[in-house]
């Protein structure tokens, strides 16, 4: 196994039981993935049959935030492990996107400061993974860490489930009442806040107060195994097609109405969120990294369905192997990389190998955005 | 003691928002009067923002009291007394019927559409039907972002183009981020006008609906409008600044091709509709519909308040 803990990890009951920290971190991201979700749903609604924003402008804003995001997250990684305040920089996360589902509602109709609030949703959402993932790390039993993410990302993925589902109640009979679906989002932030600053215990106790720099924490890629870890991660991430160009050409094949698009995202999740657990046990038991590898060749046999496949087999072979594939590779990603970085920066390596991720991904994004428009 | 806590927040938390939701809006409160509401001359149709239905005033007289029909409507126009109703049917997934209603109101035929109602008109003898709807999710790296569909509908012939993409646009080669919206025909129906938005720029095109061709005519320019004499065409062009509608509207001589800003200095989101060949009426979001002269000169004046969706029936 890839242990580099000296420690014993606390908390955790043996290999058949998941830490309290762990299912207190599930019910956190749980709520608060209904909240974002929810408002994710109904923004480009509301942004412009709400606001009367052009459906185009708005394309404009979403650009800029990868960037942003991935700077944020290096530094928040880098401020838990400084202090060893994993608990307190991922309470910053999720209190600033909690306070921006109130922001939407004063941002009124200007655009500029609807971007900025928009910016600080994705802020916050940078702040918090990499805390988040390190206290699961810090939190399990090294040789159940697969299951204990796997634990984690099912919780994560309900929310991502309910949250389009609540708003869309809400809207139903409450028509065009967008500022009600805002309040409970934030409702729902709130008590995922007070989940995690009630029951979330950091592990600052347990661990040496060293010096911690920016350049040690960079300093992790001379570690071969870690580099090899980022290096294929993002060299994957490079191949991997947005979900969004995924749904856009199963709708192109199936020639189904372009409004159905909403409702495959629930394939893949529903698939992820069955699948997250026993994938991350038998990650524990055969290997993390063998598993991660497997969860990307279920990746392009789901693109090769879309050469040889079509109808209902093309539909649910897709889903079906998208869905194994992030149950495959999210959590079991930073289950492999975990163990692999001292524990006092376990955040900022979490936060460095997530942030090379995204941004391959969104290069690949443009790139292939950039294919598709030209070919086709 | 900590599940204490968090029961509490959950009940107050939940109290509170219960409250806000229930929470009777402002109310609102417009003259109305009794009577049916018809595609008669010389009446202003518009949709009532407090209803949500579709509603009338004489032209003569836009401040007083008005007719509130049955019909629920997000954007209607009328033409040559028929009308086209377009109406948000989104239950819970984002969809749209264009109904088609006759001089009483009484529906004629009603068509399905994919997307969130934006746009309806009709040709002026009321034969060639236009909408465009947004449409969620159909772009492949910004997932959350809204495409445009537009339908054309010959009433005539019942031939129905559920989205005109296959557009030959002069000089330029079809790539799948074009999108068109905001249609106006002329009097022979088969050109129309439209916008064509892609790469991020807009394009003011002249169309031929039958053989599918198109052509730019200038670029910055959207939602046209043609008028009744067809020698100019009113559009909203995005100007610089801050808001969620940084427009300005101009009108364009189609003979001169020089293009007049209008008096009007609040952003237009609106495709607008000419009263007569020296008027513009519009609707800005919360504030009501206003007429401005189409010339550049005059001032902005109120219509009709709590009302969106303005147009006249003429004749």
């Amino acid at each position: 196994m890839y242990i580099a803990t000296a420690r014993q990890a606390p908390a955790a009951g043996g290999t058949g039981r998941i830490a309290a920290n762990v299912l207190a971190l599930g019910a956190v991201s749980l709520l608060t993935d209904i909240s974002s979700e929810m408002v994710t749903a109904i923004l480009p609604l509301y942004l412009v049959l709400g606001l009367g924003f052009s459906p185009l402008q708005f394309g404009v804003l979403d650009g800029i935030y990868t960037g942003v995001t991935a700077l944020v997250r290096v530094v928040g990684g880098h401020a838990a492990d400084r202090w060893q305040r994993r608990k307190l920089v991922a309470g910053l996360g999720y209190g600033i996107s909690a306070l921006g589902k109130l922001g939407l509602l004063a941002a009124g109709t200007s655009a500029g400061a609807m971007g900025l609030v928009l910016a600080g949703d994705r802020t916050g959402k940078g702040l918090r993974t990499a805390p988040r993932d390190a206290l699961i790390t810090l939190s399990s039993e090294p040789s159940a860490l697969g299951r204990a993410f796997g634990v984690h990302r099912a919780m994560d993925t309900v929310g991502a489930f309910l949250g389009p589902l609540v708003a869309f109640c809400l809207l139903w009979t409450l028509p065009a009442r967008y500022d009600v679906v805002f309040v409970v989002s934030f409702c729902f932030a709130a008590i995922g806040f007070l989940v995690l600053v009630l029951f979330v215990r950091d592990h600052r106790d347990v661990l040496p107060r060293v010096a911690v720099s920016l350049r040690s924490a960079f300093g992790l890629l001379r570690d071969p195994r870690f580099r090899r870890v980022c290096v294929v991660a993002c060299g994957l991430g490079l191949l991997t097609l947005g979900d969004g160009f995924v749904y856009l050409l199963l709708q192109k094949k199936l020639d189904v109405e372009v409004a159905y698009i909403a409702l495959l995202p629930l394939g893949t999740a529903g698939v992820y969120l069955l699948a997250a657990v026993p994938i991350g046990a038998l990650a524990d038991r055969v290997g993390r990294w063998r598993i991660f590898l497997a969860g990307h060749l279920a990746l392009f046999g789901a693109y090769l369905m879309f050469v040889g496949v079509s109808g209902v087999f093309l539909l649910v072979g897709v889903l079906l192997l998208h869905g194994l594939f992030y149950a495959c590779t999210d959590g079991v990603l930073m289950a492999v990389a975990g163990p692999m970085v001292p524990e006092e920066l376990r955040t900022s390596g979490l936060a460095l190998l997530q942030t090379g991720q995204v941004l391959a991904r969104a290069c690949s994004s443009v790139l292939f955005g950039a294919l598709w428009t030209w070919l086709a | 003691m900590r599940i204490l806590i968090v029961v509490a927040a959950v009940l107050v938390l939940g109290a509170g928002a219960t409250a806000y939701a229930l929470r009777t809006p402002e109310a609102v409160s417009v003259a109305t009067e009794p009577g049916p509401v018809e595609l008669s001359p010389g009446r202003l149709l518009f949709v009532d923002d407090v209803s949500g239905k579709l509603a009338s005033v004489p032209l003569s007289s836009p401040g007083g009291p008005r007719r509130v029909s049955s019909l629920s409507c997000k954007r209607f126009y009328t033409a040559a007394q028929q009308g086209l109703c377009l109406a948000d049917t989104t239950r819970p997934m984002p969809g749209s019927t264009a109904v088609f209603v006759d001089r009483e109101l009484q529906e004629k035929r009603r068509v399905e559409v994919a997307g969130v109602p934006n746009r309806a008109k009709l040709s002026a003898d009321g034969r060639m039907a236009s909408w465009t709807t947004f449409v969620t999710g159909d772009s492949y790296s910004q997932p959350g972002t809204f495409s445009t569909r537009t339908g054309i509908f010959d009433t005539q012939t019942e031939e129905y183009a559920s989205n005109i993409e296959g557009l030959r646009v002069e000089g330029r080669k079809m790539t799948n981020d074009m999108n068109y919206w905001g249609v106006t025909f002329t009097s022979d129906d088969r050109l129309f006008y439209a916008t064509l938005g892609v790469g991020g720029k807009t394009y003011l095109i002249q169309a031929d609906v039958v053989d599918k061709s198109a052509k730019a005519l200038r670029e910055n320019a959207e939602c046209p409008s043609l008028s009744p004499d067809g020698k100019r065409v009113a559009f909203k062009k995005r100007v610089p600044g801050d808001g969620a509608r940084p427009w300005r509207e101009h009108v364009l001589d189609l003979s001169t091709m020089v293009e007049t800003p209008l008096a009007e200095t609040r952003g237009i989101d609106d495709q607008v509709v000419w009263l007569d060949n020296d008027t513009i009426a519009y609707g800005l979001p919360g504030e009501g519909i206003w007429a401005v002269p189409a010339n550049g000169e005059g001032a902005p004046r109120q219509l009709v308040p709590h009302a969106s969706s303005p147009s006249l029936v003429t004749g």
